[in-house]
C-alpha cells in the first residue's frame, strides 16, 4: 500500500464550508411546509398505574388539532427486545415518560395544553438499583418480559426483572484461581452519564394521502428507523421514506429509533401537515438514552510473575425502564470482558436489569467504559499486590498477535505494546515526579480496547454514480454527526476509482435514495461502508476498463484510467474520456455499447459468529481496535482538585485514512473521556433524574481541556479498506481508569468509582489520614 | 392575541424595519423570522453558547435577549462573517485545524472566536479559554478551537 494517493491525507473535510458558514442543514433549519408542533406530557410518577387519563380540556384549548394517548396508539417498538411502547399504555416505568402528545398550530399552544392534561397515577413500588431489582421479592417491572419479541441472541428470565442474563464461560475457572498466587477481588461502581449533544433529538413526519410516510430526523440510522417503523406500523418499506440531515452529535443516543414513530398517527390525521416535535435540553436528558450504571464484582487470579490466571467478573446493569437496546451493551460488554488482555480463564455474568430510572441506552464505547473501569483499576492493584510496574503487568498480559478474547475469538491484527509504550514515553513512565508547593503528583495509564457490538449480519452498502465528465456521486446509507464520515469515504472512494476527491460528490442519506446501511453505530462505517464503497468504486472501474477495451479494440490488461481518461499503456493514441466511456458507440457502424458506468458494492461481515449459550464462546467482532491513555496529575489535598498535567492518548487506526480527523476523534473522545472522569454523573432520587440542564450536569469546557498529545499506531486491518479500522468510540474508554490510576499514584488512595469530583477526592484523602 | 413592535436595526450590514413579537426571544427572532437558521439552539437558557451572536459587536446568547432589544442595535450572525464569499480567517483557521466535528456549536464558536480576536488581537491560550469557555462542544474539538483562534491570531 505504498503508493496510495488520497488514503492517508488529511484533504478538508467536505462539510467544512457548510459548517463554518452556518449553511450546513439541520434538522430545524429546513423549512417543510405547513407545521403542526408536537409536545409531550409526562409522568409525574417512576412506577405506576395509569387510572385514568383526562384530555377534555387540553383538546378546547385554541390552537389544538389533537391529542393522543397510549391506549389508542399502544404500537411496540424495539431493536433487540421489543419492550417499548411510543406513549405509556397502562403503566408508567419511569419519572417522565410520556403518556400523551399534543399537537397544536404553535409550540405555545401545545404546551400550554399540555399542562391541561390531568392524569391520575396509582403509585407502585420501584426498583431504583438493579441489585435490588434483581432480588426474588423485587417488584416486577415488565410483567410481560416473557411475552416479548426478542431476537434470539439474548436471554431474558421469566418473572424477573432481567431482560438479559449472558454468560461467559472460557477455560477452567476453578484451575485457574487454584494456579494463581494472589487473588484480588474488589466492587466497581460506574453511574449513569448522558451524551448531551449540543443539538437535541429532533423528528417529524408527514403523512401524505397516497399513504406515504416521510419521517425526517436527528436518528443515527435512517435505515434502522425506517426498519423499525415498518414494523411497528405494519407498513411496507417503500411507503416509508427517512430523511437525514446532518446531526449535532450523537455519540449514541441518537441509534435505535426513538421518538419518529410518536408523531405517526397524528400526521396521519392531518394529510399534508408537518407534525414536528423538538426535545428542550431538559426532555432531552431525561428522555432519551442514559449509559447504564455498572455494579460490579472483579476477582482476578495472578501469579507471582504477574500472569493473571483466572478472571471472574459480575456485572449488574441498570437497564432502566426499558432495555430494547440497552441488553445488547450487556452482552457486549460480557465477551469482551479481559478488556485487552489475554486470561486463559474466565467466568462473568452480566446481567441486564429493569429498574425506574431513565431509559438504558448505548453511549461511546458501548459498555466498554464501564467494564472496562474494573479491569484497568484492578490491574493497578494487582501490581501494587505484586511490588510490580503497572505498565509491565498490562504487557505481560496484553493480547498480541493470536491472543484469544473472553469469547475465544482470536485477534490477529493489533500493536496493544506500542499503544501502550508511545503513551507511557510521553508522560516520562517510571519518572516520579515530586510533590510541589504541598501538591501530590502521580502518573497513571491505562489500555483499551473495542470491536463493534453489532448482529453478526448488519450490512452495508454503496453506489457510485460516474458523470460524463468523469466525476461522480458517492450513495451511501451512513450519517454524519461530526465523525468526518463524508471525508473518509470519499477519499476511499477516490483511491478506488482513481478520481480525485474533489470531483466526489457525496451527501447524507434518504432511504427512497440511498441504499441500505445498517447503523452509524459502533465506529464501524469507516470499516463496513468504506469496504462497500471500496467495491462500489472497483465495480465501476471495472465497467470502465470493458467498455473502454471494447471501445477502442485493445485488451483490458493494457488499459489505465487516470482520474480524466482511460488510456493504454502500449498505445498512447488509444484514450477514450468518460464521456465516451459512459455513451459509447462502436466507431465504425455507431452501434451502442454501453450506457452510463453505476458501481455498485456491498458488505456483511463473514467473520462473525453467534455465540454460545452457555459459554459465550464465538467470534463476536468484526475487528478489534486497541489503544491506551496515559496522564500525569496534581492533586491539591486543600481542595481535592486534580489538575492534568499530562494527557497522552494513542490508537491502532489500522491506516488512519485521513490522519487530522482521525486525530480529531482521539481528542475528542479523550475529551468526552475526561469530562466523565471527573464531572459528570446524573444523579437520581428515586428515579427523578435531579441535574436536567447544563448548569447541574457539567461537561468538559475549553477552560478544562489540557493540551493532548496523540499518536496513531497504524497495524493494518487485514480485510479494513486499505487496513483501516474504525476508532470513534475508543479513545474514551482508557481515560476515566488512567486518570483514577493516577490520582491513586499521587494519593495513595483507591477509587472505586468516578468522577473524581473534588468533594470526593478530598474525602478520600481525609479518610485516608 | 399575539402583540407585536416595530423595530428597526442592521443585520449583517443590512437596514431592517420589522415586527417582532412581544416576548419572542432574540434566538427565535433571528431563526424564524429573519431565516438565519446558522444560528442554534441548544439550551435556551444560556448554558450552551450554540445562539451566540454579535450585539453591537459583542457575543450575547441571543436566547437570552429579547428580540425588541435589538431595536436601534447591529446584529452580527454567522451568515454575516463571511464577506463576498470570502470566509473570515477565524473561519479559514477553523477549517484548516479541523476545530470542528458536528458543526452545531460552531457558528456560536466562531462568532465568539471573533469578538475576542476583535477585541484581542493576540490572545493567550488563557485569553481563549476565557472567552470560549460559556461555548460548549460535545464533540471536544476544544484543542482544535484553541489551535484555530490562536492561527488567526497569527494571520494579520
Amino acid at each position: 500500500m505504498a503508493d496510495l494517493k488520497t488514503v492517508g491525507t488529511s484533504v478538508p473535510r467536505k462539510d467544512a464550508i457548510e459548517k463554518v458558514t452556518g449553511s450546513a442543514e439541520f434538522i430545524e433549519d429546513r423549512y417543510m411546509g405547513p407545521m403542526l408542533y408536537a409536545k409531550m406530557k409526562k409522568s409525574t410518577v417512576a412506577h405506576g398505574k395509569i387510572k385514568n387519563i383526562d384530555t377534555t380540556r387540553a383538546l378546547k384549548h385554541p390552537g389544538v388539532k389533537a391529542v393522543l394517548t397510549g391506549k389508542e396508539y399502544p404500537n411496540r417498538i424495539g431493536l433487540y427486545l421489543i419492550d417499548r411502547t411510543f406513549l405509556a399504555v397502562d403503566k408508567v416505568r419511569f419519572w417522565g415518560e410520556p403518556v400523551a402528545v399534543v399537537a397544536a398550530v404553535t409550540e405555545k399552544a401545545a404546551a400550554e395544553a399540555v399542562d391541561l392534561i390531568e392524569v391520575e397515577y396509582e403509585e407502585l413500588p420501584g426498583v431504583f438499583d438493579p441489585r435490588e431489582g434483581m432480588k426474588p421479592d423485587a417488584p416486577i417491572i415488565h410483567e410481560d418480559l416473557a411475552n416479548y419479541e426478542i431476537v434470539p441472541i439474548f436471554y431474558p428470565e421469566k418473572g424477573t426483572n432481567i431482560a438479559n442474563h449472558f454468560k461467559v464461560r472460557k477455560g477452567d475457572i476453578d484451575k485457574g484461581f487454584a494456579e494463581a498466587d494472589k487473588i484480588i477481588e474488589r466492587d466497581y461502581y460506574v453511574p449513569q452519564m448522558q451524551h448531551v449533544p449540543i443539538e437535541t433529538h429532533k423528528a417529524a413526519v408527514q403523512w401524505s394521502l397516497d399513504g406515504k410516510l416521510t419521517v425526517w430526523s436527528t436518528a443515527q440510522s435512517p435505515n434502522v428507523v425506517r426498519q423499525l417503523l415498518a414494523k411497528s406500523l405494519d407498513m411496507p418499506m417503500h411507503k416509508i421514506r427517512v430523511i437525514s440531515s446532518y446531526i449535532g452529535g450523537g455519540f449514541g443516543c441518537k441509534a435505535g429509533a426513538s421518538i419518529e414513530g410518536l408523531l405517526v398517527p397524528i400526521a396521519q390525521k392531518f394529510p399534508g401537515h408537518i407534525v414536528r416535535i423538538v426535545f428542550n435540553r431538559e426532555e432531552d436528558m431525561q428522555g432519551t438514552f442514559t449509559r447504564q450504571a455498572l455494579y460490579s464484582k472483579l476477582k482476578t487470579g495472578v501469579k507471582k510473575d504477574g500472569r493473571i490466571t483466572a478472571l471472574q467478573y459480575e456485572m449488574v446493569w441498570d437497564g432502566g425502564a426499558y432495555t430494547e437496546y440497552g441488553v445488547n451493551i450487556v452482552r457486549a460488554a460480557g465477551y469482551s470482558s479481559t478488556g485487552a488482555y489475554d486470561i486463559p480463564n474466565v467466568k462473568t455474568d452480566s446481567y441486564c436489569v429493569y429498574t425506574n430510572n431513565s431509559i438504558g441506552g448505548p453511549v461511546r464505547g458501548f459498555g466498554m467504559c464501564e467494564m472496562q473501569w474494573g479491569i484497568e483499576r484492578q490491574l493497578e492493584e494487582i501490581a501494587r499486590e505484586l511490588g510490580m510496574d503497572p505498565l509491565e503487568v498490562r504487557l505481560i498480559n496484553g493480547m498480541k498477535k493470536g491472543s484469544t478474547t473472553a469469547s475465544g475469538q482470536v485477534i490477529h491484527d493489533l500493536d496493544y505494546d506500542k499503544c501502550l509504550k508511545v503513551v507511557a514515553d510521553k508522560i516520562g513512565w517510571g519518572k516520579k515526579e515530586e510533590s510541589r508547593d504541598g501538591k501530590y503528583r502521580g502518573k497513571g495509564i491505562a489500555g483499551l480496547v473495542k470491536c463493534p457490538a453489532q448482529p453478526s449480519n448488519a450490512a452495508s452498502s454503496a453506489m457510485i454514480r460516474i458523470n460524463e465528465d468523469g466525476t461522480a456521486h458517492v450513495m451511501i446509507g451512513a450519517t454524519e454527526m461530526g465523525q468526518g464520515m463524508l471525508t473518509a469515504i470519499s477519499q476511499i472512494a477516490s483511491e478506488a476509482l482513481h478520481i480525485p476527491v474533489d470531483k466526489i460528490d457525496i451527501k447524507v442519506p434518504d432511504t427512497d435514495f440511498t441504499p441500505y446501511e445498517w447503523q452509524s453505530v459502533g465506529s464501524r462505517i469507516t470499516y463496513t461502508c468504506g469496504t462497500s464503497v471500496k467495491r462500489a468504486a472497483e465495480d465501476a472501474l471495472g465497467q470502465i476498463y470493458r467498455v473502454a477495451a471494447d471501445l477502442l479494440e485493445t485488451p483490458q490488461e493494457d488499459l489505465s484510467f487516470d482520474g480524466k481518461k482511460v488510456f493504454s499503456a502500449k498505445n498512447p493514441d488509444l484514450t477514450a474520456t468518460i464521456r465516451e466511456v459512459a455513451d459509447s458507440c462502436k466507431k465504425c457502424t455507431g452501434e451502442g455499447i454501453a450506457g452510463p458506468i453505476i458501481g455498485r458494492g456491498s458488505f456483511v461481515p463473514t467473520n462473525m459468529t453467534n455465540l454460545d449459550p452457555e459459554t459465550g464462546q464465538g467470534n463476536p467482532g468484526l475487528f478489534y481496535c486497541f489503544g491506551a491513555t496515559g496522564v500525569e496529575v496534581e492533586v491539591d489535598p486543600e481542595t481535592g482538585v486534580v489538575k492534568i498535567l499530562q494527557l497522552a492518548c494513542s490508537i491502532d487506526a489500522g491506516k488512519a485514512v485521513n490522519p487530522q480527523l482521525c486525530t480529531a476523534q482521539l481528542h475528542g473522545g479523550t475529551i468526552m473521556g475526561l469530562s466523565t472522569a471527573l464531572y459528570e454523573e446524573v444523579r437520581f432520587d428515586k428515579g427523578i433524574m435531579l441535574n436536567r440542564n447544563f448548569t447541574d450536569y457539567k461537561i468538559a469546557t475549553i477552560d478544562n481541556t489540557p493540551h493532548m498529545d496523540s499518536f496513531i499506531v497504524e497495524t493494518p486491518e487485514t480485510n479494513g479498506p486499505y487496513g483501516a479500522r474504525g476508532i470513534g468510540e475508543q479513545p474514551m474508554i482508557g481515560v476515566a481508569p488512567a486518570i483514577a490510576n493516577a490520582v491513586s499514584d499521587a494519593l495513595g488512595v483507591d477509587f472505586n468509582t468516578f468522577p473524581l469530583t473534588p468533594e470526593r477526592v478530598w474525602q478520600a484523602i481525609k479518610n485516608k489520614k | 392575541m399575539t402583540e407585536k413592535l416595530v423595530i428597526n436595526f442592521t443585520v449583517n450590514g443590512e437596514k431592517e424595519e420589522k415586527e417582532v413579537i412581544i416576548g419572542q426571544t432574540l434566538l427565535k427572532f433571528i431563526r424564524d423570522e429573519l431565516h438565519l437558521t446558522g444560528t442554534k439552539e441548544g439550551c435556551e437558557i444560556g448554558e450552551c453558547g450554540a445562539c451566540v451572536v454579535l450585539l453591537d459587536g459583542k457575543p450575547v446568547n441571543s436566547c437570552l435577549i429579547l428580540g425588541v432589544e435589538l431595536d436601534g442595535k447591529d446584529l452580527i450572525t454567522i451568515e454575516g462573517l463571511s464577506k463576498n464569499g470570502e470566509l473570515d480567517r477565524v473561519q479559514k483557521a477553523f477549517i484548516d485545524h479541523a476545530a470542528f466535528q458536528c458543526g452545531y456549536c460552531t457558528p456560536g464558536m466562531i462568532l465568539a472566536a471573533r469578538a475576542l480576536l476583535d477585541r484581542k488581537p493576540n490572545p493567550t491560550d488563557e485569553d481563549i479559554n476565557e472567552a470560549l469557555s460559556g461555548n460548549l462542544c460535545r464533540c471536544g474539538a476544544y484543542q482544535e478551537i484553541r489551535e484555530a483562534v490562536k492561527a488567526s491570531a497569527e494571520k494579520k
